[in-house]
């Protein structure tokens, strides 16, 4: 069997993939932040319940009404989209005069809410959830064999990061909500319907995040506390990347997500604190971000 | 004359937080007409026109736009309702390019240029289409500014300093600009310092001091009252 | 954010009142273990203390840190390993407790305050929860089961602390303590600064202050007493586990403070009593209590952010100015 500094190749590649999956939860979740960041201002701590959220809506669209897994990847993006929107229209939309620490704290509040209600409902204990039978088996890459439905995530999420930085750097949309993100007055001004633009940005961030969950569910279980251990690494991960571009937060997530899984081969006492120590190193380093801009 | 001003504004009143900036500012401009506003630095010309646009939105009074009240309508609908912008800073975004700057603001009436006749005005604008939008000298960002708005089809535009701190060349290409405009039946109210540029422009002025309303005089007039200007406006 | 303290200081009439009110205050703490269960006061004794040194950053400096909970639990580990593994003498642990948290203060200041608002609390929770994560790696802190049965020992040697009257005196004492070095560090020189750099922090800066010291000294001090908050808390209750340092006590401190009300002197300390008290009632019930501190959360940002004693400090603030 081959080896590299000592580790069996499989193993590395393994570590690599989870690395890689990781990092597409990363990568998809930071995005959601930077996005909804930009233009409201929020740090949008409901995300990891959102995401947590879309999980559960795959779970109980199966297991109450026998939906299955490609609906539930729209439908459960559309329903947390939906209870965004709500949140957004009679709570958040009420704070954008005042500090931006209370949007974070509005929606630490939110989290805490939807978690203990789902912890109280389900338990704290995970809920399986089996992958689509057409992602089930595994494929010989030649190198290792890699489980379908990983495969998938990988692929599903990039196809996801990529149509979202499409849609905000090609779009009229997308130049609305750039525009907004530097001087939503102005685009105001022009005639924009900016309040509407932000209640659409708060629920496609969760959508995103209900998409995530759903990806998600196969893969770890489907628990009330998925969301709030991973969003706080994922907080790290856009502290990181700094929250000035799109395709920082992106690649960021992945990059991370890899170096996690590496130092799982390498030192694994340090792989659940490895994240946190990147980000004191860059702090120190480059205050601002990686791609992030002074501000 | 006889006609209802397209833009009628009777005692307005505006606050900047806590500080009281307009007193009873009031202002007729008819349609087709290019009115300018003097006034020292910090009289109220910006102010006037951001409480107008609803940029501003502590206010009191009346703002009617043919007719239609504006003060109640959220800062979008004002723009919908037919009235260009073109801010003092020129608010031309870092994270869009020439192109995609020039068509953002959205469409608010029938009529408007298109994008080709407005390249064909504002041909360096067409050559720099693909570059950033701050990337642009002064000149051409001012160029931007005025051209974003001639698209939407507004048929009243709020202009505000076009020419501060820009090379003669330029301030005639603006007035020419403006000139032009004029002769499509275009509405102008106009914030200037520049009183030979507003000159060549400008229908009427109005005098602003202190947050009010001081004067008004038609356009011919100004050089004869030169000496009374140059009191109030200190030049 | 702040009301109160310093428009108390400019009215002779309610100084007094303020004077009188601390008295009648003191003289409920010392009566109270005759009247409730002394374990729930020295609770809210504890996490009034924590509430308060929290409120020094987010009320008076301005900085939301959402990773106090590293401070409170981590000195509840060194004060329970110190005490039992070591055997030291209890004011000795809590104070060693206070000095790591002042120590890891000052390093994880360190490293948030080069970032400002929203990030400086993403960076504090991350390194908490790094914290959290080494807590349950390292041997001494006994991973999921905790530091159990810490001696409360004898006080200087002398005084018998399993006497529940004796531990309620010595964490009064404690919390009387650290209350009032708030209070002074809030008061001195050194506080009016940091609330100028509240205020602007530009302005700070070009009046020469070294703003990130300050800044810095600030959150040492925090950390050091929320550590001498949980170091007590530790000999208190005589554990110490990972639920002191996890990312929801950071939350729950927040709450506190805000439902009590930021940036006000005894906003805090009314806020960890309510917060306390609910958590000991719903304890027995059915109902989840992470959803009523969420709901209480939601309520106060919405509705009254000046929270209960900024609210009350404002309307006897506004009161005169109709009147006149």
């Amino acid at each position: 069997m081959s080896t590299i500094f000592g580790i069996p190749t499989p193993a590395l590649y393994g570590q690599i993939l989870i690395g890689l999956i990781n990092g597409s939860f990363y990568a998809m979740l930071s995005l959601g932040l930077a996005v909804i960041f930009g233009l409201l201002r929020v740090i949008n701590f409901a995300h990891g319940a959102q995401y947590m959220l879309g999980a559960f809506a795959a779970y109980l669209l199966l297991n109450w009404l026998g939906i299955n897994y490609w609906l539930a990847l729209v439908l459960a993006p559309l329903a947390v989209g939906v209870i965004a929107v709500i949140i957004e229209r009679t709570m958040l939309s009420r704070l954008y005069g005042v500090d931006h620490l209370y949007g974070l704290l509005l929606t630490f509040g939110l989290a805490l809410i939807l978690e203990g209600a789902f912890r109280y409902w389900f338990g704290a204990a995970g809920q399986p959830y089996a992958a689509p039978s057409q992602l089930t088996g595994a494929v010989n890459l030649g190198f290792m064999f890699m489980p379908v439905y990983r495969g998938w995530v990988v692929v599903a999420s990039l196809v996801v990061c990529i149509g979202t930085w499409l849609l905000i750097e090609k779009t009229r949309l997308g130049a609305y909500l750039r525009a907004a993100t530097e001087n939503a007055t102005l685009v105001q001004a022009f005639g924009v319907n900016v309040p509407l633009l932000l209640t659409l940005t708060y629920g496609l961030g969760a959508a995103l995040a209900a998409f995530a969950g759903v990806l998600a569910a196969p893969i770890y279980q489907v628990s009330p506390l998925m969301g709030s251990n991973l969003i706080i690494i994922v907080f790290a991960v856009v502290v990181v990347g700094g929250m000035g571009s799109i395709l920082g937060a992106i690649v960021t997530g992945y990059v991370l997500g890899v170096l996690e899984g590496l130092t799982k081969v390498f030192y694994p006492e340090a792989s659940s604190i490895v994240i946190f120590v990147i980000m004191a190193i860059v702090l120190l380093v480059r205050p601002a971000g990686l791609f992030g801009r002074e501000e | 004359m006889s006609s209802a001003p397209l833009l009628e504004v009777r005692g307005l009143n505006a606050w900047y937080g806590e500080s009281h900036v307009l007193h009873g500012v009031d202002l007729d401009i008819r349609e087709g007409e290019t009115v300018t506003l003097l006034g020292r630095n910090g009289a109220g010309k910006t102010t006037t026109l951001r409480a107008i646009m609803g940029i501003l939105r502590r206010r009191e009074g009346v703002i009617r736009l043919r007719g239609k009240d504006l003060l109640g309508l959220p800062l979008h609908k004002v723009a919908q309702s037919g009235i260009g912008y073109v801010p003092e800073e020129r608010g031309i975004f870092a994270s869009l390019n020439v192109s995609e700057n020039l068509t953002l603001p959205p469409t608010v009436s029938e009529g408007g240029m298109s994008v080709e006749e407005i390249y064909t005005l504002f041909p360096n604008l067409h050559e720099r289409r693909s570059s950033q939008g701050t990337k642009l000298s002064g000149g051409e960002q001012q160029m931007l500014a005025i051209a974003r708005v001639l698209r939407t089809g507004a048929r009243f535009i709020l202009l505000d300093e076009p020419t501060e701190g820009l090379a003669p060349v330029i301030v005639q290409r603006i007035g020419d600009v403006l000139t032009a405009l004029k002769k499509r039946g275009m509405t102008i109210l106009l914030v200037e310092q520049n009183f030979r540029f507003a000159k060549k422009v400008a229908d009427r002025f109005y005098l602003m001091e202190d947050g009010r309303m001081v004067n008004s005089f038609p356009g011919h007039e100004l050089d004869a009252r030169m000496d009374e200007l140059h009191e109030v406006l200190g030049v | 954010m702040a009301v109160g303290t310093e428009y108390l200081a400019e009215q002779p009439k309610l100084r007094t009142s303020a004077i009188v009110l601390s008295a009648v205050a003191i003289a409920a703490l010392l009566a109270a273990p005759f009247f409730f269960y002394p374990v729930l006061v020295m609770s809210i004794l504890c996490f009034a203390l924590f509430a308060c040194a929290f409120n020094l950053l987010i009320g008076y400096v301005g900085l939301l840190s959402f990773g106090h909970a590293a401070f409170f639990g981590g000195a509840a580990y060194f004060t329970a390993h110190a005490a039992k593994v070591w055997g030291w003498e209890p004011l000795a642990a809590i104070l060693l407790g206070a000095a790591g948290a002042a120590a890891m203060g000052l390093v994880m200041g360190f490293l948030a305050i080069r970032r400002q608002g929203i990030y400086f609390a993403m960076i504090t929770l991350a390194l908490s929860q790094m914290f959290a994560f080494i807590c349950l790696q390292v041997p001494f802190t006994h991973g999921e089961d905790g530091i159990q049965g810490v001696p409360r020992g004898y006080l200087l040697g002398i005084v018998d602390l399993n006497q529940p009257l004796a531990m309620y005196y010595f964490t009064l004492a404690i919390f009387l303590f650290g209350f009032f070095a708030i209070w002074r560090i809030v008061h001195s020189p050194f506080g009016n600064i940091l609330k100028a750099i509240r205020e602007n922090e530009r302005r700070a800066v070009s009046l020469g202050y070294r703003v990130d010291r300050y800044k810095l000294g600030a959150f040492v001090m925090s950390a050091a007493l929320a550590g001498l908050a949980g170091g007590t808390k530790a000999i208190v209750f005589q554990f110490a586990t990972l639920t002191d340092v996890a990312w929801q006590m950071s939350g729950e401190v927040i709450l506190m403070t805000l439902l009590g009300g930021i940036g006000t002197m005894i906003g805090p300390v009314v806020g960890a009593g309510l917060v306390i008290t609910l958590q000991k009632y719903l304890a027995a019930s059915d109902f989840p209590v992470t959803v009523l501190i969420g709901i209480i959360f939601v309520i106060c940002v919405l509705l009254f952010r000046r929270g209960i004693v900024g609210e009350i400090l404002e309307f006897m603030k506004r009161k005169p100015k109709g009147t006149a």
